[in-house]
C-alpha cells in the first residue's frame, strides 16, 4: 500500500511498488483525465504537476513518489474548469479530439507558473506534447493570450 | 500478378466483407418507422425535442476531432430553425438503426464524407421536424398553418399574437404524418450553419471529464493486454502463461485466434504479466521479408509491362519519344501509421444471448457487423456503443480488428466486461499503414517548353486488393489508387489538360496490411504530380506557376485556389533572406485545394517550415472556423509524415514500435498557417482531409527551390538538405 497526496487528497493505492503512477491516478484512484499515449514518456498525454513541476506520470513508478510530494491532475487544476488556461482553451476553441489536451494544458499551466510571460522559443521548448489533430498553433495563441504576450 | 503472395488473405477478406455489409442500398425514409415511443417526444429519428425545449440531434457520423458532430448539427439546427443554445446530440447505435431499417443511413465517417454525404437528408430531417413542428401549433390554435412561423425554437402566430414553444408542441407534433419531401433553405439563408460557431462539447476536453473509449467504466470491469503475432502471415505455435498466471491481479490467459490475451483486475498488471508469457512463433513465408525486398519489388514495376490503366490521353510514348527534352524522375513514399492518439481499444460484455461492445470507432454498423461475425452471434443480437475517439484518421474507419477482438476476448469469460487497450507498441505492430508505391514519371518537353506528353507509372500497393476486394472493378483494377489523377468525376479530377498521359498502376501488394490513412491515395499523388510539375517547370526554365498555368486554362477551380495562394503567399516577390518558396494543388475528396509553403534550410542542413498558405475550395463552408482548425491539422499530420515518419520493416514485422522511433510532428516543427476558406458554391466538397494533398508537395518544393537538391524518396529525414 502506497500513499498518495493527489489533488489535495491523501488516497491508500493498492498496487504494486513499480506501477507507473499514470495507471495508479487512473485504475486505482479512479480519475481518467489523464491519458495514456505512449508509455515511455514521449507523447505527454500523460501530463500531470509533481510538486508544480510537469511530469509524464507514465514512465514514473509511485515507489518514487512520497506521501509528502503534491500531486494535481487536469481534474484537480481548478475546482471548476477556471484556471486562465482552460478559459482560453474554450474561448479559442482549441480541441479537436481533445484527448492530448488535458496534457497540453497541465504542461501549459507549469510554463506559465514558472515563466509568466514566457517567448516563443519558451514555448515551443516547454511544449513538446504530442498532438496528432495538430491543434498546435491554437495552443500556443491560448497561452499567449494568458501570459498576455498575444501580439 | 502479385509479387508477394496475400498470406493474410483469409482473415482480411471475412474482416472486409463485414465492414462492407452496409454499405449498399439503403434508402433515407422519413416515413411511419422514423416515429418511436419515447419519454421525450421524437419528432422524427434525427429530432427530439424535450419540455424543457431542449433539442436533442441525432448524429448517424462520428466526432473524432473534425467537427463533423457540430457541422451537422448546425445544418439540422438550421433547417430546424432551433435555438442553438439548446441543441444537444445523442448518437443512435448501430443495432437502433438495423432494427429502424437503416433511418439513419450510413454510419461511415471516412473519405472526408460525414457532411457531404448526409447533407441533403439530415437538413431534410431537420426541415420536415420544423414543419411538424409548426404544424402542431397551427393545429391547437385551429389556425392556417401559413399564417405561423417558427424561430429559435419558438413559434409565432403574428395575427393573434401568440407564441409557444418546439417542446410545448413536440407531442402532438410526433403524431403528425411526416412531410414527404421538405424544402431547404438556400444556404445564402442559413443562420446556424455557414457560421463559425464554437464546437459542441468541448467542455469535457479542457477538465479531463470528456469520456473516451479507453476511459469506459462499468461495474465488474476487468481488463485485458493482447500481443498479437507480430510477423505478417506468422501464426502462434504455442505460449506459456505458467508464470504470467500467477501474478497479482491475473485471472485469466486467453488465446484469441494467433493473440494471447491477459484478463487481470487492472490493465496495467494485465500488461505486467503479459510480459511474463513466453510465445513461439511459426514465421510463416514472410519471417525474412523486410523493407528492402520490399522496395524491389516495386522497383521492378515501375518497368513492368502490364498496368491498370488510370488516365490515358493521346500518345504519351510517342509524344515523348518525339520531345525536344526528356525529363525523367522516380519518387518513393514509405509505409505510414496513423498513430492516433488514443490507441486502439474496446470494452466488451458477452453472453449466449447478447454481446455489447463500446469503443470508438469510425464506422459502428461495421464493428457490429465484425463483431456478429467473431463471437456467432446474429446482427440483432450485438450491438455497438459508441464513445468518444482520440482521433480516428481511418484506422478506425475500415478495420474494426479491435472490437471483434475484444469481443473473442469477452467471449471467454462470458457476462464479465473486458476493456481491452493495445500498448502504443502493440498498435503499432498492428496498423493498417498508408500503402507503400513507388512512382516513376517521364516528361517530354517541346522547344518552347510546352509539356506534350506525361507518363506516370506508379508501382505499388492497393488498399482495396488487401482489405477490400468487393471493391476493385471486374478486371482487378483498384480506383482509388488514382485519387485526384481522374480524367473527371466530382471527386478528384487532375487539374491538368496533358494532350499526351499516361497514368497507370503496377499493383504489387506486400503482405503488411495497408488502410485508408487521412487523404489515403491523394497524398502520394499530389507528391508525384506536383514535385513533378516543378522539375518540368524548371527544366522549361518556365517559372513554377506559369508552366502550371498553361496546362490549368480548363480547370478554372483548380486554378483560382492556386491563385490565391500565390497571391497571398506573395509568389513572385522577394522572400524573407534565405526564405524560399514552393507550390503545389490538388483536388481530391470533392474539394480543390492549394499551399504556398516557405522554408529555409541552414547551412548544417535543418529544415525549417515557416509558413504555408492554404486554399480550399470546398463548395459550401458549414463552419469556416472548424475548416481552418482542419487546415492547420491536416498541415500537421501530413508534414509530420513527410518529413519524419517511416515504417520499415524487418523479419517480417514492423520495426517502429513507439513515437521514440516514429517521432511526431511537434509544436517547435510547426509552421504559422494562413487558411484561405472560398467556397464557390454548387457543390459539397470534404473539408477533413483534402487539404494534407498539398502540404508536403509545397514544402518540397520549397525545399528544391532553397537548396536546388530535389527530395525524391520520403521521409525527408533520410536526405541531406545541405547545399549541393
Amino acid at each position: 500500500m502506497v500513499k498518495l497526496n493527489v489533488n489535495g487528497r491523501t488516497v491508500d493505492v493498492d498496487a504494486e511498488p513499480d506501477t507507473p503512477l499514470l495507471w495508479a491516478i487512473r485504475e486505482q484512484i479512479g480519475l481518467t483525465g489523464t491519458k495514456y499515449g505512449c508509455g515511455v514518456a514521449q507523447c505527454g498525454a500523460c501530463t500531470v504537476h509533481v510538486d508544480g513541476v510537469a511530469t509524464r506520470s507514465c514512465a514514473l513508478p509511485i515507489s518514487g513518489i512520497t506521501e509528502g510530494q503534491k500531486i494535481v491532475t487536469i481534474e484537480g487544476l481548478s475546482p471548476d474548469a477556471s484556471h486562465p488556461l482552460q478559459k482560453a482553451w474554450l474561448e479559442l476553441d482549441v480541441p479537436q479530439c481533445g484527448y492530448c489536451q488535458s496534457g497540453q494544458i497541465m504542461a501549459a499551466a507549469a510554463l506559465l507558473k514558472e515563466t509568466p510571460k514566457p517567448t516563443d522559443e519558451d514555448i515551443m521548448r516547454e511544449m513538446s506534447n504530442i498532438c496528432r489533430c495538430g491543434t498546435y498553433n491554437r495552443i500556443k495563441a491560448a497561452i499567449k493570450q494568458v501570459a498576455g504576450t498575444a501580439g | 500478378m502479385n509479387a508477394i503472395d496475400l498470406s493474410r488473405r483469409n482473415f482480411l477478406v471475412g474482416a472486409s466483407a463485414a465492414s462492407g455489409a452496409f454499405t449498399l442500398g439503403f434508402t433515407i425514409p422519413f416515413g411511419d418507422e422514423a416515429l418511436a415511443q419515447s419519454a421525450a417526444p421524437e419528432v422524427n429519428a434525427w429530432v427530439v425535442v424535450k419540455p424543457d425545449d431542449t433539442v436533442v440531434i441525432r448524429i448517424a457520423r462520428v466526432e473524432m476531432g473534425q467537427g463533423t458532430l457540430t457541422g451537422l448539427a448546425q445544418l439540422v439546427a438550421d433547417e430546424l430553425d432551433a435555438d442553438w443554445s439548446k441543441v444537444t446530440t445523442e448518437y443512435p447505435t448501430p443495432g437502433q438503426n438495423l432494427a429502424r431499417k437503416r433511418v439513419w443511413g450510413n454510419f461511415q465517417t471516412a473519405g472526408s464524407q460525414g457532411i457531404r454525404q448526409s447533407v441533403v437528408y439530415v437538413r431534410q430531417g431537420g426541415a420536415a421536424a420544423r414543419m411538424m413542428l409548426v404544424q402542431a401549433a397551427a393545429d391547437g390554435w385551429k389556425v392556417p398553418v401559413a399564417e405561423c412561423s417558427a424561430s429559435k425554437g419558438v413559434i409565432t402566430h403574428k395575427a393573434s399574437n401568440r407564441t409557444t414553444t418546439y417542446g410545448k408542441v413536440a407531442e402532438a407534433a410526433a403524431k403528425l404524418e411526416a412531410p414527404k419531401e421538405p424544402a431547404l433553405k438556400d444556404p445564402k439563408d442559413w443562420t446556424i450553419a455557414g457560421k463559425s460557431l464554437k464546437r459542441l462539447n468541448q467542455g469535457g476536453k479542457v477538465n479531463g471529464a470528456q469520456v473516451y473509449s479507453i476511459d469506459h467504466k462499468m461495474p465488474g470491469l476487468l481488463n485485458a493486454a493482447v500481443k498479437d503475432c507480430p510477423i505478417w502471415g506468422g501464426k502462434l505455435k504455442s505460449f506459456d502463461a505458467s508464470a504470467a498466471e500467477k501474478m497479482p491481479g491475473v485471472k485469466k490467459v486467453v488465446q484469441v485466434e494467433n493473440a494471447v490475451a491477459v484478463i487481470a483486475d487492472t490493465w496495467w498488471r494485465a500488461k505486467t504479466a503479459l510480459e511474463a508469457v513466453k510465445f513461439d512463433y511459426d514465421p510463416g513465408e514472410h519471417g525474412k521479408l523486410d523493407s528492402a525486398a520490399i522496395a524491389a519489388t516495386l522497383k521492378a514495376g515501375l518497368d513492368a509491362p502490364e498496368a491498370f490503366v488510370g488516365n490515358k490521353q493521346g500518345d504519351a510514348d510517342a509524344a515523348i519519344k518525339g520531345a525536344a527534352k526528356t525529363i525523367e524522375a522516380v519518387y518513393s513514399v514509405p509505409y505510414q501509421h496513423h498513430a492516433t492518439m488514443e490507441p486502439m481499444n474496446a470494452t466488451a460484455r458477452y453472453t449466449p444471448e447478447k454481446c455489447e461492445v463500446w469503443t470508438a470507432t469510425q464506422n459502428a454498423e461495421a464493428a457490429l457487423a465484425a463483431v456478429s461475425q467473431g463471437v456467432g452471434l446474429p446482427l440483432d443480437k450485438c450491438d455497438i456503443y459508441r464513445l468518444d475517439l482520440g482521433g480516428g484518421f481511418g484506422r478506425r474507419a475500415t478495420s474494426q480488428d479491435f472490437a471483434r477482438q475484444a469481443a473473442l476476448i469477452a467471449k471467454q469469460m462470458p457476462g464479465v466486461p473486458i476493456k481491452m487497450i493495445w500498448s502504443r507498441e502493440e498498435d503499432q505492430l498492428h496498423g493498417t499503414y498508408h500503402p507503400i508505391t513507388q512512382c516513376k514519371l517521364t516528361g517530354g518537353l517541346d522547344k518552347d517548353g510546352n509539356l506534350v506528353g506525361l507518363k506516370m507509372r506508379i508501382s505499388g500497393q492497393s488498399i482495396q486488393a488487401t482489405i477490400r476486394p468487393e471493391g476493385l472493378d471486374k478486371d482487378g483494377r483498384d480506383a482509388f489508387t488514382f485519387q485526384g489523377l481522374n480524367p473527371g468525376g466530382a471527386e478528384g479530377q487532375f487539374g491538368y489538360t496533358i494532350p499526351n498521359l499516361l497514368i497507370d498502376h503496377a499493383m504489387r501488394n506486400p503482405p503488411v496490411r495497408p488502410g485508408f490513412w487521412r487523404g489515403v491515395n491523394n497524398n502520394q499523388n499530389a507528391i508525384y504530380t506536383e514535385c513533378f510539375m516543378d522539375e518540368l517547370a524548371a527544366s522549361a526554365g518556365v517559372d513554377p506557376l506559369e508552366f502550371r498555368r498553361r496546362l490549368m486554362k480548363n480547370h478554372p477551380k483548380h486554378l483560382a485556389v492556386l491563385n490565391a495562394v500565390a497571391e497571398k503567399g506573395g509568389w513572385g516577390k522577394p522572400a524573407a533572406p534565405g526564405v524560399f518558396r514552393g507550390l503545389a494543388q490538388h483536388m481530391g475528396y470533392g474539394s480543390y485545394v492549394a499551399a504556398c509553403a516557405e522554408v529555409s534550410v541552414n547551412a548544417s542542413g535543418t529544415l525549417k517550415v515557416h509558413r504555408i498558405v492554404a486554399a480550399t475550395d470546398c463548395g459550401h463552408a458549414v463552419n469556416p472556423r472548424q475548416i481552418e482548425g482542419q487546415i492547420e491539422g491536416s498541415f500537421a499530420y501530413g508534414l509530420g509524415a513527410a518529413m519524419l515518419q517511416e515504417i520499415t520493416i524487418k523479419d517480417g514485422q514492423v520495426v517502429e514500435q513507439n513515437f521514440d522511433t516514429y517521432p511526431i510532428l511537434r509544436m517547435d516543427e510547426m509552421p504559422a498557417v494562413e487558411s484561405i476558406v472560398m467556397p464557390s458554391g454548387g457543390f459539397w466538397g470534404g473539408v477533413g482531409e483534402p487539404t494534407i494533398f498539398v502540404a508536403a508537395p509545397a514544402v518540397l518544393n520549397a525545399i528544391a527551390a532553397a537548396t536546388g537538391k530535389r527530395v525524391r524518396n520520403l521521409p525527408i529525414k533520410n536526405n541531406d538538405l545541405r547545399k549541393a
